[in-house]
């Protein structure tokens, strides 16, 4: 707390200094030269923005203390800690300013920063669960509030008539109903940072989640009613009115007293809300249905009609979280079928960020707005009521609800779970804003609603946040249990819906799976068809998808427990064999599931037969992705329009590839060991293996094993631009994603069958024991041969058959690149034995030079040449550029081997390639 | 177990538009019958829900029959099982029982194993057409790898039963009205 607070009260300070004096500020702060004007201090035109990005910026800060210290965290709702940070940056800001700063307007909060929050939770809420538990949902989310802020209401007016309030607080019955109102409502932020941190099970945060952002209509219905009584007085409230007001829950009811105004009805604003909702959803899928040209905007599109959708409610003073609920709800299966793979990791990044953002925000700023004495008044008896009330109310309110509710459910909930949701029911932010804006002038207790609202919001997030991880714990409440989906489950869930459906039909019940049949038989033949590229329609299937995810993470997880490095490049491997993917993967689900980079699933590699095989694709995957690239050609012009791999990210790639490469290594020397336990099935390789010695041999006298000529043909340059998709009609093994630039074809001769298999270096290593990281013995003399000898060898046909078509695919589009990889000609085998921990940079470049040596095949690399090429692969962090030129010296011209001239014949080339 | 509640009464009800057949509780229903219900034709395993109304053969399934298929689909008690009468045969809305259903729906030739081209053909009409043959087939045998632990190349019910351990069966496979 105090190491937060240090930093952070300097730039309040400054802040709050800035904002305070104005008009001295280019004395105090700037240094105006007399004559010439050139320089000035121009605070005040860049206040607003500045203090905006300061305020985000000293949140950012405090969230990463808070999580500098895994103990805290797990102990304490970071939601608490950013208030108790709010309350001494308020009191900070305070003491220094005497006018409390920086409160929490309602306008910022109900524009800007709920908004992105409501769109996040929408966007990434599991929908099958949410609407399979629809009924419940509506009915806490409606009856629920409704009940909660009549009852609090009405006893809080009863504690007032029975004298326990003081009678400085001058309200009424009307007054207290609007106070019911605002207070009653759950609110989604301050639930979503509590309960995500508690991890309840899904059936139980689904409703506890969705009734808080369902029942912002009622809400808002509910305080506008209120409200307007509130405004026309006590006094000429007549009884047609109270009848208008019911009215306008339930319209049937209006025909007694006039008909009430359009907007205002439960239902309009309810359903009108989610309609909005769904109509930018449609809208929204639609148009990003035809962005394949200018990928670029997609994420934003996204933001934009979601933020359109709320502003379109909030305009018709319908409920604008609702819609943007259900615009995110409805859009999301159609926009992520439809974008790009990496527009979808930066939608859900940026709305991530957004949301922490915000959420940061509101709660530090709830915390400051807390200090501003001026604008509350206390009284222990309303306070202490209202606590109380809402509490008991609440607890009430479900139980009863509950009850009613489980002679419908196929499973009920238990006490277990009435109890978390009656003591999760967190009040939040909105309720603030709501007190907020009401008119001192028409409320007079306004201060006392205030001071009443903060108290309860405190209580609720930092006692009852606090307090609820232990009772949950406490209670044993069901956890949500995070078991990866397997193929099995996939399949027979589906299979379970089918017939349920069927069954439903027979029966001649038209239940909810009846209707869920429906939708979906709608969905696919229409909706799907209307708003789905149709590629992205065509390869769409649940199954295909979780196959292919599976696979991936085989692949994965089984390089992670075997490579021995757990390093943070495991985030970036999925990408990896998306290269190969035939159908469209979701690289972003992938991540979201597994979470962390490091994805230690023994579990699949030991209920999976076939394991072995799976390791041999994630082996080849590895190769793939640690070869260096040959050349790449990148377009020569600098399009704003669609993103580039700029030198940074190239370098970046170079270094990872080194960094894969590196784990490569130790992850096959600990192959040599598996192999010699599994001695059995694998006697035919080792004797395969004994060949090598005659290869090895070979190497060491420093001739390449054979010509090169085949590798002309290995390396085939395609640049994948983002047009690619253009094609995307002719068949799904078209649409590849343009994150990937290079493609490998095989030319799998068998030429190369019998090299991969004279090759291996087996026999130099020679006792199975655990490796380190670092390389052995046989990796030390022979650099070239460590990693790649022996994965030649599973170039046989028994892996072929076994491997999963698209595994197998990859696999042998890759042939050709592994070939190159595993007989470089060796050039300086003797040098490389000296310098064992520079050998695996070292071969790098060699296989380069390799790859891309030109159509003669009778040209020897000069020494100089190979030496060059290490010398520079050492630093290459810095100048990868210059490496990836060598190759085409060679091309142009091989006399001329200084880095200065290669660059300028790399620069002609690189502009060829771009017209190419 | 099954005759514990009247109230299947109303669930017979189909035959009446589609067949003809006014009393079906004396003629009984043939598949045809059930076939006639129109959204039964898109489901892709309509067919072989239908069939599992008719065991052994029949060509006509009367009203305990079919309710004795309907009784799977009953959610499950709250009774504690250690209560009931050991004797007593499992009730047909067991866990067992409900995933031996689905399993038989999988299972065509009878013989308690899904081999790999059973469960293709299941995968066949459950994938949808985009997906080629050679990728379905891909699925298909990593689906029976997953869940093939005694390496025969086919899932028996135990391994079927196995694989959905996790899954929470009692409430994926009730439907509430025949509570």
């Amino acid at each position: 707390m105090l190491r937060a607070a240090l930093p952070l009260l300097l730039l309040a300070l400054s802040g709050a200094v800035a904002a305070e004096e104005p008009t001295q500020e280019p004395g105090a702060l700037g240094e105006p030269s007399p004559g010439l004007a050139l320089f000035r201090w121009q605070w005040h035109e860049v206040e607003a923005p500045y203090l905006v990005a300061l305020w985000i910026l000293v949140a950012s800060l405090a969230k990463i203390v808070f999580h500098l210290s895994r103990k805290v965290t797990s102990l304490v709702p970071e939601s608490c800690l950013l208030i108790l940070l709010g309350l001494v940056l308020g009191g900070i800001v305070l003491a220094v300013a005497k006018k409390a700063e920086y409160q929490l307007e309602p306008g910022t909060f109900f524009l800007f920063l709920l908004p992105p929050i409501v769109l996040d939770s929408g966007y990434f809420m599991p929908s099958r669960l949410f609407f399979d538990n629809l009924g419940a949902i509506l009915t806490y989310a409606v009856v629920g509030t409704l009940w909660n802020a009549f009852t609090t209401g009405a006893a809080l007016w009863g504690l007032q008539q029975a004298g326990f309030v003081a009678s400085r607080v001058q309200a009424g019955l009307l007054d207290f109903l609007l106070f019911g109102s605002l207070i009653s409502a759950v609110d989604p932020v301050a639930v979503l940072a509590v309960f995500e941190e508690v991890h309840v099970n899904e059936t139980l945060f689904i409703i506890v989640f969705g009734e808080s952002l369902l029942n912002d209509a009622v809400t808002v219905v509910l305080y506008k009613v209120c409200n307007s009584f509130v405004e026309m007085g006590p006094a000429n409230v007549q009884a047609t009115d109270y009848l208008k007001g019911v009215g306008q829950y339930f319209p049937l009811l209006a025909g007694i007293g006039s008909l009430p105004p359009p907007g205002s009805s439960l239902f309009v604003v309810s359903l009108g809300g989610a309609a909005v909702g769904f109509v930018f959803a449609f809208l929204l899928a639609l148009t990003t249905r035809f962005t394949k040209r200018v990928r670029i905007i997609e994420p934003l599109l996204v933001f934009l009609l979601a933020y359109a959708a709320y502003l379109t409610a909030e305009m018709a003073s319908l409920s604008a979280i609702l819609s943007v609920t259900m615009c995110g709800l409805g859009c999301k299966k159609y926009v992520e079928a439809n974008i790009s793979h990496k527009s979808r990791t930066a939608v859900k990044y940026t709305m991530k960020t957004l949301a922490s953002c915000a959420e940061t925000v509101i709660f530090m700023l709830l915390g400051i707005s807390a200090v501003d004495s001026s604008k509350w008044a206390w009284d222990s008896g309303l306070v202490l009521g209202t606590l109380i009330f809402i509490l008991f109310f609440r607890a009430l309110g479900v139980v009863l609800q509950t009850w009613v509710l489980n002679q419908f459910r196929l499973v009920p909930l238990d006490k277990i779970d009435q109890v978390v949701m009656s003591y999760g029911g967190l009040r939040g932010a909105v309720a603030f804003a709501l007190v907020i804006l009401l008119d001192r002038t028409k409320v007079p207790a306004k201060d006392y609603f205030v001071a009443t609202t903060i108290v309860v919001v405190f209580f609720t997030v930092i006692v009852q946040g606090l307090t609820i991880k232990p009772l949950v714990k406490w209670l044993k409440v069901k956890r949500s249990e995070h078991h990866k989906p397997t193929l099995n489950q996939e399949l027979h869930e589906h299979t379970f819906d089918h017939i349920l459906a069927a069954v439903e039909d027979v029966v001649g019940h038209h239940g909810y799976h009846y209707w869920r049949d429906r939708w979906e038989q709608f969905d696919k033949k229409y909706l799907s068809q209307l708003l789905m590229r149709r590629s992205a329609y065509r390869i769409r299937d649940q199954i295909w998808d979780v196959y292919y995810r599976l696979n991936i993470r085989d692949a994965i997880s089984f390089v992670d427990q075997g490579g021995h490095v757990l390093s943070s490049t495991g985030l970036t491997l999925p990408s990896m064999p998306s290269r190969n993917s035939v159908a469209e993967t979701s690289v972003t689900n992938l991540l979201r599931e597994s979470g962390s980079g490091a994805c230690l699933d023994l579990q699949v590699i030991d209920t999976v037969r076939s394991g072995r095989d799976r390791e041999d694709a994630a082996m080849h995957h590895l190769l793939c992705g640690g070869l260096y690239k040959p050349r790449r050609r990148y377009k020569a012009s600098c399009s704003r329009h669609f993103i580039s791999e700029d030198a940074q990210e190239r370098q970046d790639k170079e270094v990872f590839q080194q960094n894969m490469k590196r784990r490569l290594e130790s992850f096959k020397s600990t192959k040599h060991n598996i192999c010699f336990t599994k001695s059995k099935p694998r006697s035919h390789k080792a004797g395969r293996k004994k060949k090598d010695g005659v290869a090895n041999a070979e190497a060491i006298n420093g001739k390449p094993p054979r010509d090169l000529g085949f590798q002309d043909t290995a390396a085939v340059i395609l640049t994948v631009e983002s047009e690619e998709e253009e094609e995307d009609s002719e068949s799904s093994e078209t649409e590849k994603e343009d994150d990937e630039g290079i493609i490998f074809v095989a030319r799998a001769t068998s030429e190369v069958l019998q090299e991969g298999k004279v090759s291996g270096s087996l026999e130099l290593c020679p006792s199975p024991r655990v490796i380190p990281p670092s390389p052995t013995c046989a990796e030390k003399e022979l650099p070239w041969k460590s990693g790649q000898g022996d994965l030649a060898v599973y170039v046989s046909s028994e892996t072929t058959k076994i491997v999963p078509v698209d595994m197998q695919m990859g696999w042998n589009q890759s042939i050709s690149s592994l070939e190159s990889l595993a007989s470089p000609p060796c050039t300086q085998p003797t040098t490389l034995t000296h310098l064992p921990p520079r050998h695996l940079v070292a071969e790098e470049p060699q296989t380069l030079l390799d790859l891309s040596s030109d159509p003669r095949p009778s040209f020897a690399f000069p020494p100089s040449l190979a030496k060059a090429g290490r010398s520079r692969s050492e630093s290459s962090a810095d100048i990868p550029q210059q490496q990836e030129l060598q190759p085409l010296m060679g091309h142009k011209d091989n006399t001329h081997l200084s880095p200065g001239t290669a660059t300028s014949h790399w620069c002609i080339n690189f502009n060829r390639g771009g017209r190419l | 177990m099954v005759n514990k509640r009247p109230c299947y009464c109303y669930l017979f009800p189909f035959g009446l538009g589609h067949s003809g057949v006014h009393n079906p509780l004396e003629a009984g229903q043939s598949p045809a019958d059930l076939q006639q219900i129109g959204a039964l034709a898109v489901n892709p395993l309509g067919d072989r829900i239908v069939d599992s109304f008719f065991p052994d053969g029949n060509h006509r399934v009367d009203f305990p029959g079919f309710v004795r298929v309907l009784a799977h689909f009953r959610p499950v008690d709250e009774e504690d099982p250690g209560m009931r009468d050991p004797k007593q045969p499992e009730p047909l809305n067991s866990r067992t029982n409900k995933l031996r259903f689905a399993f038989q729906l999988y299972d065509l030739d009878r013989d308690g194993k899904i081999s790999r081209q059973e469960m293709l053909q299941v995968l066949r009409l459950m994938v949808g057409v985009q997906v080629t043959e050679e990728q379905l087939e891909s699925i298909a045998d990593r689906t029976v790898q997953e869940a093939d632990e005694d390496g025969d190349g086919a899932v028996s019910f135990l391994e079927f039963t196995k694989s959905l351990e996790k899954m929470n069966i009692e409430q994926k496979m009730s439907i509430r009205v025949l509570k």
